[in-house]
């Protein structure tokens, strides 16, 4: 079985790095058994493609617009996650979404599939978190953790 | 009567971009354009090392994560004169080189073509005659009836699951789509493959550059892909056959896919070379040097300015001569808003007087863009494929000469032509053209200096800071996909003091200047036709021509479905 936990948001544009800074901490507190991958995918569309195929479980980090108070955080499974590749005015403005609508199109959508993500409070420059965001940094390691426990996946903590 | 519309791509992210139009008669009369801009970046800058400059600037961008890169290395190689070996200068040029070609297929076919292409259309079509036209145009294998039914059924399969994923487009159906269906069936196979195809090519960033996403190569003095023939980690014999394969590969797609099918949607929408024209000034900084370190007399693609259209006299580009207004912009300049001021002395003040989001029109007599307007020479200029092709056709480059005649001559239009939505989009398919046969080139140069026995990928001499002044400034430049890209340093003391970047999409986005010109994607609008202000398709088709690069900055999800673009008719 092979797993991806991925990771994205801009580095630069606090409170979007929110995936990335998770997936850090995880690489820096745990060791993965082989057929786990842990990949800070920053802001990459499309070019993520080619590390869905042959994934049977995706585990993807972001911030998420859920319209809550910043530093809340969220699940969503399956057929929650949108899949939209609403009219768009850049091709940069590929983003998740359309990546799995890209990667369903081609038959290589992972089967399984859940989001784990917080409300980011301000996407303005800066390559700190906010601190409500940054707080939910290690109950959403944790939760990633449990979610790869479930999948029959123990990580090692790093002491 | 007067109409206006506004198409805004409001995500909740404000801003991006957004274009006010006013028509009059069916056609625009006068357009605005507003947008974020990603700025601030020197204040994360300041007071670094400019050696780790880069690592910072290639998160600009979600697409293009190399060109932030290129820029920022030649920009402090610049600054403290730094002649990179050869051995570097051709792996930058095929890392650039693939980016350009993958790029452009990607915007041609996921996002250009819906604006020609109704995929709603595409399953009228009769399999037996896409079979026949697909073989018309092209020897590429994938053409028989069979695989077209099998797309035509995969399509039908799709849409049926009511969602509708890539092909969520409200303007299907439009009286503005020409092609017949066996043409929208052919387009949409291809759709499919350049997906495929992308995805492949894209593996020579991960060999060049050790990982992708995010390569990391780049490095101030040259690159840090090891060259070493008897080690399996460097960039050794079969790692130069291996991407010998996909750049063919790439070269192979761009030749009998991408090209025949932009000649045969061309003729359906020749009324598009008379539409979308713009300012008709364009800079080329040039790019893909093919001698010494970055010796711009070597530079492939010339660098070079044009006015006014006059493609015969390509002018030098005199760096000195660029500036950024923000007159119409949310910003403040502190020796007064009407001034131009050059990237050195750039000034990010941000001082917005726009409306209150959410807000039903802008301001336009006043502020209305986060975008400054960089002028050359107080003139607005267009940047991008069309600035690179046209300096390059005008400067007698012969490669880029034969690629435009074929095309102009295959379409049956004079070179007037290129000044328009049409050209735009041709010129993006020609550069592709030219760097995927371009590509193999550089790879055989480089198999034959390792060969020669030189290994040198960097250049260490000015890699220690003491080496340094105490004060420095460069500047990088680099023909992104998008076009001119410029980067601007100032060194004192071994750290960065300032910082300035000025990115195509903000040459071609940018608003109105202190005297009142307006700024290439607002020229282009004037003129152009509206079937339909409640399906702006036509003003979609031009900015996408340009294909702008604004929403780069940001990632976030939205979990609640919410719409990204709306159309208000007034």
């Amino acid at each position: 079985m092979r797993v991806l936990v991925l990771g994205l948001g801009n580095a630069l544009m606090s409170d979007d790095a929110f995936g990335v800074r998770v997936v850090e901490r995880l690489q820096s507190r745990y060791r993965f058994p082989d057929g786990v991958t842990v990949l800070d995918g920053g802001t990459l569309g499309l070019d993520l493609l080619p590390r869905l195929e042959g994934v049977d479980k995706l585990l993807i980090v972001d911030a998420i617009e859920m319209h809550a108070e910043p530093g809340e955080i969220f699940r969503l499974e399956g057929e929650e996650v949108p899949r939209a590749f609403a009219n768009k005015l850049s091709v940069h403005q590929m983003g998740v979404q359309d990546l799995l609508a890209v990667a369903e199109l081609q038959g290589c959508c992972p089967p399984e599939l859940v989001v784990r993500g917080a409300q980011p409070g301000s996407i303005e420059m800066n390559l700190e978190l906010t601190p409500a965001v940054a707080d939910a940094i290690d109950a959403t390691v944790e939760n990633v953790v449990k979610d790869l426990l479930e999948w029959g996946i123990a990580a090692e903590a790093i002491t | 009567m007067a109409n206006k519309i506004a198409v805004d791509p409001i995500t909740r992210i404000e801003g991006h971009l957004r274009i006010e139009a006013q028509l009059e008669g069916g056609k625009i009369v006068n357009a605005w354009s507003s947008s974020t801009a990603f700025r601030g970046i020197e204040t994360i800058l300041k007071g670094r090392d400019p050696r780790d400059a880069h690592h910072f600037t290639q998160r600009f961008c979600g697409v293009c994560t190399t060109v932030h890169s290129m820029a920022s290395i030649r920009a402090v190689e610049d600054a403290l004169k730094i002649e990179i070996p050869t051995n570097a200068r051709l792996i930058r040029n095929l890392i650039m080189g693939i980016q350009n070609v993958q790029d452009h297929v990607i915007h041609f076919y996921h996002l250009h073509a819906l604006d020609w292409v109704d995929i709603t259309s595409a399953l009228a079509a009769d399999p037996a005659a896409t079979s026949k036209l697909a073989q018309s145009i092209s020897d590429w294998p994938k053409s028989s009836t069979d695989y077209f039914k099998g797309v035509k059924e995969r399509i039908a399969a799709f849409v049926n699951t009511g969602r509708l994923g890539p092909f969520q487009n409200a303007y299907w159906g439009h009286s503005a789509y020409k092609l017949p269906p066996e043409a929208n069936l052919m387009a949409v196979a291809h759709y499919l493959e350049a997906l495929e195809w992308q995805k492949d090519v894209i593996k020579i960033h991960a060999i060049l550059g050790s990982k992708n996403p995010h390569p990391q190569t780049f490095l101030v003095g040259g690159v840090a892909s090891p060259v070493d023939p008897n080690s399996q980690n460097g960039i050794n014999a079969d790692k130069i056959a291996l991407m010998m394969k996909l750049f063919k590969k790439a070269r192979d797609f761009v030749e009998k896919v991408y090209i025949p099918d932009l000649l045969a949607v061309a003729p359906f929408y020749t009324d598009w070379a008379g539409i979308g024209g713009g300012v008709g000034n364009f800079l080329s900084y040039g790019d893909f040097p093919e001698s010494g370190g970055n010796d711009v007399d070597s530079y492939f693609f010339p660098r070079g300015i044009i006015l006014g259209k006059d493609i015969a006299n390509v002018l030098p580009v005199d760096e000195r001569l660029i500036t950024e207004y923000v007159t119409n912009s949310w910003y403040n300049y502190s020796g007064g808003d009407n001034k131009g001021l050059h990237p050195y002395q750039g000034e990010t003040n941000h001082n917005y007087t726009g409306p209150k989001p959410p807000y039903k029109w802008l301001d336009t007599d006043g502020k209305y863009s986060w975008v400054k307007s960089p002028r050359y020479n107080d003139q607005p200029m267009e940047v991008g494929p069309l600035a690179r092709i046209l300096v390059a056709y005008g400067a007698g480059v012969p490669e880029v000469k034969g690629a435009v005649d074929f095309v102009l001559n295959t379409l049956g239009v004079g070179a007037g032509a290129l000044f328009s939505t049409l050209g735009r989009t041709a010129a993006r398919g020609v550069d592709c053209l030219i760097l995927a046969q371009r590509n193999e080139k550089w790879l055989n140069e480089l198999a034959a200096n390792i060969g020669r026995g030189d290994y040198e990928v960097h250049n260490k001499e000015r890699w220690d800071p003491s080496t340094w002044p105490s004060e420095a400034q460069g500047y990088g430049t680099h023909e992104a996909p998008r076009g001119a890209l410029g980067h601007w340093i100032r060194i004192e003391n071994g750290k960065i003091a300032n910082y300035q970047a000025v990115v195509p999409s903000t040459w071609n986005a940018g608003p109105r200047d202190a005297a009142g010109q307006m700024g290439p994607y607002e020229a282009a609008l004037i003129g152009t036709p509206i079937a339909d202000p409640n399906k702006p398709v036509e003003i979609l088709r031009t900015i996408h021509s340009f294909d702008p690069c604004l929403a780069c900055a940001v990632h976030v999800m939205d979990g609640t479905g919410t719409e990204i673009v709306t159309v208000k008719a007034l």
